[in-house]
Formats: C-alpha cells, structure tokens, sequence
C-alpha cells in the first residue's frame, strides 16, 4: 500500500465514521517496514525483518471523545471496528474541550523538503548489512585484549504515514532511518565488567559515520570505566556529556507540557516570562532541521509546525500546548510535542570544559534516578570521571545527584560547541556548578 | 539510544502509552469460545478456528521455516485486545482501545536467531515470514515433524468473567467511585487522575517439537494520581492495583484501599525531607521494595547476558552470594499475580526457579537458547512483549522468602539510616552490576523508629555487593500490587516482585548534605 491507497483509506475510514454518527474524526495511517541485524562472534545472532501496518482513529462525538488503534486494515474488519468505535464513545461523560484543531493551524504549512527519506533505501542488500556490522565487530576486536563481548548490529527502516483530519486536514510523510554500532564489556579486573555503547542513528544511509568510529570508540568508552569507583558525598561542579544531557532536559519539558499545568502538577506553573535558567541557556524548538530525526512539517494533531524558542537567554517563552489542554487552560495552542532541540551552542568543546574544570565530575551516563514535575525535586544515579586540574583523573561510578530542578538550571555555566546528531535532542555538552553528589 | 545497556523498569503511569478496545471486533464470539469449561482439544480448534488456521497449514509453514536447515522452529499466533477508560476533572471523558493480530516465526541455529512476524494470518504471507525467518540457516532442509501434540496447560489465572464481556458502561462507576472517595477523604486534594485498563491476550504456540499449547492471559489494573495543595506548596503520589484478573480482582476493599492510600501518600509529602547524601543503613518496606531483586540480580541472572559472557554474575554459580537467611526465587505460577504464566512464551512449563538458595548461586534463568547453550534445563523464563519480538530469557514474579527476623526487630536495630517504602523505576548496568531504584516516599529511621517522612531519592548500589550486605530478612513476604513493567532490549513484559521487610547495612542514598 503507498501513500496514496493509504490516503484513500484513511478518507474512508473518515466517512464510515462520519456515516455512524461521529461529529468530527481524525484518522492516521501508518505503515513500515524494518530490518535488524545483530552480530557477535563471527556471526549473525539475530537477523529480523517485518513489515507492519497501524490505523488509529479518534472519535469527536457531542462533546465525547475516545481514540482507537489496529492492526487490520482490510475493509471489513475496519467496518466493525469503526462502528463499534463511535458507539463506545456514547457512553463517556461530554467533555466540551475535546475537539480537533482549529482549521487556522493547519494552513501555514511550509513548502519545503526536509529530506527525511533517502531513496537509495532499497538498494541496500542484506549482505550490505551483515558486512557492516561484521567490520564493525571486527574494529571493536582490535581495539583491546581486556573485551569480554562485543554485539555489534546494523538496523534499517522505511516508513510512510498519512493523516486525514475531518475539518479539513491532509498530510502524509515518508522516513527512512540508518542505524549501526556496538556494544562492548571488557574486564574490569576484581570482578566488574565495564560497558558501554556507540551506536549512530541517521536518515539517510551515506550519512552512517565511519565503522572505525563506531567501533573504536565504544571500546574506549568501555575501557576508561575500569577501576570506577565512588567517592566522598560532596558538592562538585558537573559537566554532562552531549549525549546524556537531553536526560535532565526531560525533567523540564514534562512541567512543560500543558497536561502538567492544568492538572497543577508543574513547578513552572505561572512562570511564563520569568527567568528559569542561566542566562546562557537558550532552548530552541526547530522542526526545519533538514535530515533530521525530530524534523516534521505537521504535529501529531495535523498543526503546522514552526521554528519556536522556548526559553531564551534562561526566561521561559513558551509552554508545548496541545489543542485539548489548551483549551482547558485558555491558551493557544502551539504544539504539546518537541521535534528537534537545539541550543543556543557556546563555543567550547568537551576537551575545552574538561580542561576548564578545576575539580568536579565529568558524567558519562545517567543510570535510573527521576524527576517530580510537581515540585522540581530531582535525583539520578551516574557515572562518569572525576576531574582535577583540567585533566581526567579516574572513573567515578555508583554516585547520586540530587537537586531541585526549580534552582539547577540557574547555575548551568557553560553550553559546549558540541552537539549530539543522532538524536532529535541535540544537547551540546553543559557545566553546572556546585551541584551535590551523594557517594560514601 | 543505550540500545542494550539500558534496562529500565516502571511502574506503569498515568502518563504511560495506552493503548486499548471494545469487545468482538474479531469474527470471534469470546462467549462461545472460551467462556463455557470444555473439553481441552475442542479448546484447541477453537483457536485453530479463531486464527483461521489448522494442523496442515502449520506444518507446511514450519517446512518452509526449516528449508534452510534450521534446529528449531516456533509459531506464535496472537491476538489482543486492550481498553483503558479515563477520568480525569471529574469525569470520565476519554478511552482508548487498541487491537492487534498476528504472527511471528522463529528459527534457531545454533545460538543464532532468524525472525519474521506478519499481521495478516495467510498461508502465503506466513511463508512468506517462515523463508525470510529460515534465512538464518544455510544447511540441507530439516525435516518437520510429521503431526502436533497438544498439551494442556494449568490455570494461574482463573477469571470469572472475560474481559471481553465486561462493557464500558460497567467500569465507568468505578471511576466515579474512587473519584469522590479521593475529593472526600482529604480536602487538600485539588485534582485526581485515574485510568482503569484491562487487557486480554489469545495465544496460540506450535514448535517443531510437534508441540501446541493455547493460552487465555487477562490483566487489568486500576491507577490513581492525584496533587493537594497546602500553603502554596504542592505534592503528587498515587497508587495502583495490577494483577491478571478479571473485574471481580476490584472488591469493595480494594477500591477502598486505592483512594485511601493515594490520598495518603500524596499528603505525607508535605512534611517530606531529603535524607542526608551519602551511604547508610537502609531497610526496605515489604512488597514492591522487590525492585531490588530486579534489578541487583535479577536481570544479571537471565542466562543471554551470562552466555555472552556481560553479567557480572557470569562466575558466580554455586557460590555464596548471600548469608545463608537469603533465599530468592522467581516464579512464574503465583495465582492471578501479573507476572505468572501457564506457559511460556516459546512453549515451555513455568515454574519456582531459585536464584539463590540459602545463601548459594542456583541457577540462571533460561530460555530455549540459553538451556541449550549450557545444556541445563529450561526454567520457563522465554518470553516476548508480542508476537513482533522472538523470545529472551525475562524475570516473571521476583521475590525473597521470608527470613528469621520480624520488622519490629528490624527497624528497631538502626540508629539512623532510611526506610525505603514507594517506588517508581529502577535501572541496571549488568556488567558493572551498578542498579539503581527511585524511592518515591519513606521515612527516617532515628534511634530504631520511624521518624520523618522522605521523598523523592534515587538510591544506587552494586548488585553482589547489596546482597551480601543483606542482614536480616523479616518473616512478613508481601508482593508488589502495582502494575510494574520490565524493559530490556526495545520490549516490555508485565512482571511483580516481592520482598518482606529487609535490611541493608550500607548503600548510597541520594540526598542532601
């Protein structure tokens, strides 16, 4: 099925809805197909392949709202359960604030190719993908004598998706996605087994890094964790690593949302226009990023995406409303869902920060820990490095952080020059200072 | 993406994805299926009916499976249907439902994995599936077998009623129920959320054993949130109730004990503290503190990270790990908890397999790779989220035995130290062994009692050496009631854990000096 039979549809599917007695409708098509291969010891462990189709359908009833999703997409099935959809919906309390989106979102789409599908897709061979992640297992092999086991993996897929909203909205996109890397634990001597991963997510397959990269760093990465210990509870500067700093983001961008503050459970509830963060924190919301993972001409409600700064120079700009909570809250809605962050990036790198660190942690990796967004209260496990005199002194392991979100991000110091691409997050590295770590 | 360091669990929240449906959307009559006790082979054809498939099309698609050569093959046919219904301001205005139908097929060589699902159940696109599946093994074609057995399974979770008949109309009131008891019981509460799920799930397993078993799984849960407000000051807590079983799971004393202990653990936290940063004794509440199972040992015990050679307990077995009061079990046929199963996800029996038994290393737990791989026995431990993921070796319902001490005893031996009672997650490094778990609310332990209550710690530690810094274990087992959630690889599967009242001389607490 392409887009286009998908289009059709999903416009069916609209009017059986419609023809049942549903006020409003809005329907999604998805389809995609996906391809793994995981590799480790001269062979392939895992080879998968599938194909898998989705249809959700959401319900806008006199004031009743409900949401379905299958599966099945031949016709029959789909007239039973579309019946069945908007006669369930009867039977909920009416809720005035459910609606689609008003029209006037849909229409300032931006005529532009963000490039996000890469037509060389199916070109590339399944011995294409077992050699990739064979060569990368074999560079991860080199590296170091101290690797217990290495996996290594390529993955691909393809996808395609329509979206019909019944007061006047269409749109369809095609995606296609490139992963490869590995995952590596080496010996770490009196019983630990050090490991981490590189692993690169891309659109399009001539953007994949180089396999040496791929390889090689993730056994480094591995290999530096030898002999991590913890170290005296302590208030230390920090700097987080671009590819883990999107995880203290997540601690703001849920009290962010418009379903946190109209259920009153977010500490920036009444902020707006006031100073969150350190004047060096300017959060950007772009969906235009060409090739990017986070990159999209419409939301998920069908609303025309924009280019929005979200907090600037650390003054809060903008929530992400939906249309529904919106509503509820008197607010225009702007989109409840990030696509690509970026920040306004500092000109250091991570060397440059490491070596501007008298004494504190580099972290590496955040392991569990979590966030109240009612009250700001924070605290995650990590690992990472302590620094002393601008250099890395030893791995550190099996510390907390813990804070209030409320006051963290006024004392971010420095926004690194370095920002992490496989991601739709693209945080550089960052410097807080005085933050406590809780150890022996 | 931390694509295979990360294993992560939950608590299954409000904010969660939810996904759901309403009854009969399939040409299929629940009622006339599954409802009536029946003779075990007319169950059979009921899902061979259901599927829309027989004994000839399978073993046709397994020869396609085994062309290349392959051990082993697996066929895994389901179908599931889930519903959520939401309130939300004091009304229940929103549900979700979702269905999903489909197949997945395995083939084994070696240790190697082929793998290919397909959501239309057709004899050309199961072969389909099955050759791209048998890609994985390049040898002469093995023969497949000649007929099927069934096999019949227990029950662990007998259900009065089928999801499948219990209409929307008969859930919204219990909703507006513990709604009103919430706003009722304290006046400081200023919104309330709840989500009431119920899931059901067909499975039908035929392997190249000549094997077929079919299995009904049912699961529900009910969750509250809610936020008060005192002085300008506001605090969020709930609680949850999950377990496969059908409505009849929600007595008059349950839903009671929703609203009551959301409210109440919503507004201890105002008189919340940070404990001090740094290490301390710890003791865990009884029941879901079963996260530090999960996490400290549990996954480092599931045989694919031991048999790629990633577990920091790789070296371990028979060893002593633990004083000799220690024994930890994870068991997959505890009656209508949300982790058992009648059967395992690759066909097996499920069972009480010991991790650690008085003290001592037992076993790992397996799946069919893994078994073969160290030539030990499985222990029904293979399971997948769907029919769209082949098989690993995954906990079930995690717990420790009871011990020799009692809590009063327990408590009453710190002098200053943490009692860890909510939870929300929890994560494992299994090399390294570093876990954490996030405690969601506690207390202060001053001079053997109770004190001041805590919130909002992560709590991080070494798996071998937390276990051996378990010093006394109280005799009062209790298991999670929550709706918990593991993670590990891309999939989820529904696990418990218990624990009675435990002690830990020394572990990292992340608090605030």
């Amino acid at each position: 099925m392409n887009n286009k039979e998908k289009l059709e549809l999903a416009r069916w599917a609209v009017k059986q809805a419609k023809s049942r007695g549903a006020e409003e409708v809005s329907v999604d098509v998805a389809q995609s197909r996906n391809v793994e291969v995981e590799y480790r010891d001269g062979q392939i462990d895992k080879l998968k392949e599938s194909t898998q189709n989705a249809m959700d359908i959401s319900i806008y009833d006199d004031n009743r709202y409900s949401s379905h999703g299958t599966n099945d997409l031949r016709k029959g099935s789909l007239e039973k359960f579309i019946s069945e959809a908007v006669a369930m919906t009867k039977y909920l309390n009416e809720d005035s604030h459910r609606k689609l989106p008003d029209p006037k979102f849909y229409s300032d789409q931006k005529d532009i190719d963000l490039k996000l599908f890469d037509s060389s897709y199916g070109n590339v061979t399944s011995e294409q993908r077992v050699k990739i992640s064979r060569e990368i297992e074999s560079i991860a092999k080199a590296q170091s004598d101290k690797i217990l086991s290495c996996t290594s993996g390529y993955s691909d897929s393809f996808s395609e998706s329509v979206k019909v909203n019944s007061n006047g909205f269409e749109g369809e996109s095609t995606r296609t996605a490139f992963s490869a890397g590995a995952e590596v634990t080496v010996d770490g001597g009196g019983g630990g087994r050090p490991q981490d991963w590189n692993w690169a997510t891309v659109r399009f397959f001539k953007d994949l890094p180089d396999l040496e990269f791929l390889g090689k760093v993730a056994v480094e990465r591995a290999l530096e964790k030898i002999g991590q210990d913890k170290m005296q509870s302590e208030r230390f500067d920090m700097i987080v690593e671009n590819r883990s700093a999107g995880r203290l983001f997540y601690s703001l961008f849920s009290p962010m949302q418009a379903g946190s503050l109209q259920q009153k459970s977010s500490f920036l509830e009444g902020k707006l226009g006031e100073k969150i963060a350190s004047g060096k924190f300017t959060l950007i919301d772009n969906p235009f990023i060409i090739n990017g993972l986070g990159s999209r001409l419409y939301d998920g409600e069908g609303m025309a995406t924009k280019k929005r700064v979200k907090i600037d120079k650390g003054v809060l700009k903008e929530y992400y409303i939906d249309t529904y909570y919106g509503s509820k809250l008197g607010m225009s809605p702007n989109s409840g869902s990030t696509t690509n962050i970026t920040l306004e990036y500092g000109t250091k790198s991570l060397d440059d920060l490491i070596k501007g660190m008298k004494k504190g942690i580099l972290v590496k990796n955040f392991i569990g820990g979590n966030s109240n967004s009612t009250s700001g209260d924070f605290s995650f496990g990590i690992m990472g490095h302590y620094i002393e005199g601008g250099r890395i002194a030893r791995p550190v392991n099996e510390m907390n952080i813990s804070g209030n979100m409320k006051e963290f991000w006024n004392r971010l110091a420095e926004v690194g020059n370095d920002p992490y691409v496989f991601s739709s997050w693209r945080f550089p590295s960052l410097y807080f200072t005085d933050v406590q770590f809780s150890g022996i | 993406m931390g694509r295979m360091t990360r294993r992560e669990f939950l608590e299954t929240g409000a904010k969660g994805v939810v996904i759901a449906s309403i009854p009969g959307i399939f040409k299929f009559d629940p009622s006339a299926a599954f409802a009536a006790p029946m003779e075990d082979i007319v169950n059979l054809n009921e899902y061979y009916t259901h599927f829309g498939v027989d004994e000839k099309i399978i073993l046709d698609v397994m020869q396609t499976a085994l062309d290349r050569g392959g051990d082993y093959c697996d066929i895994y046919f389901q179908h599931s249907i889930a519903n959520t219904v939401g309130l939300e301001d004091n009304a229940v205005n929103r549900a979700y439902a979702n269905v999903d139908f489909g197949v997945g097929i395995r083939v084994i060589s070696g240790d190697q994995t082929g793998y290919s699902f397909t959501e239309e159940i057709t004899s050309k696109a199961m072969k389909l599936a099955a050759s791209t599946a048998a890609n994985i093994a390049n040898r002469n074609k093995t023969a497949a077998p000649v007929g099927l057995e069934h096999k019949t399974l227990p029950d662990y979770y007998p259900v009065k009623t089928l999801w499948e008949n219990v209409k929307i109309d008969r859930k919204i009131p219990y909703l507006q129920n513990i709604n009103d008891k919430v706003f009722s019981k304290d006046s400081r509460i200023i919104k309330s959320r709840i989500r009431f799920s119920d899931f059901s799930s067909y499975i039908l397993i035929a392997n190249s054993e000549g094997k077929t078993v079919c299995d009904y799984r049912p699961m529900t849960s009910l969750r509250v949130s809610c936020t008060a407000e005192q002085n300008g000051q506001r605090e969020t807590n709930g609680y949850s109730l999950a377990a496969r079983h059908g409505i009849e799971f929600f007595t008059r004393e349950n839903v009671e004990k929703l609203s009551d202990e959301s409210v109440r653990r919503t507004i201890d936290l105002f008189e919340a503290v940070k404990p001090e940063a740094g290490e301390m004794e710890v003791v865990l509440a009884p029941g879901s503190s079963g996260i530090l199972l999960h996490e400290a040992i549990g996954h480092g015990m599931e045989a694919d990270f031991n048999r790629k050679n990633i577990s920091i307990f790789a070296d371990k077995i028979n060893k002593r790990v633990a004083k000799e009061f220690v024994n930890i079990v994870d068991n997959g046929t505890n009656m209508n908890i949300r982790g058992s199963l009648n059967v395992d996800d690759e066909a097996n029996d499920t069972e009480e397999t010991y991790l650690v038994r008085d003290g001592i290393l037992t076993t790992y737990l397996h799946d069919r790779i893994s078994a073969k791989h160290y030539k030990s026995r499985h222990t029904g431990n293979g399971r997948r989220e769907s029919f769209r993921y082949a098989p690993m070796p995954r906990m079930r319902n995690t717990y420790m035995l009871p011990g020799p001490h009692t809590p009063e005893e327990i408590i009453k031996s710190v002098k200053k130290g943490l009692y860890a009672e909510t939870f929300t997650n929890g994560q494992v490094f299994i090399g390294a062994g570093d876990f954490t778990f996030y405690v969601k609310s506690g207390n202060l332990i001053e001079d053997g009692k109770l004190t001041r209550p805590v919130k909002d710690i992560n709590i991080i530690g070494n798996g071998p050496e937390v276990l051996a810094n378990i010093v006394m274990v109280a005799d009062d087992l209790k298991m999670a009631e929550g709706g918990w959630t593991c993670g590990k690889d891309g999939q989820g599967v529904p696990v418990s854990q218990g624990l009675p009242t435990v002690k830990v001389s020394s572990i990292t607490v992340g608090g605030i000096s």
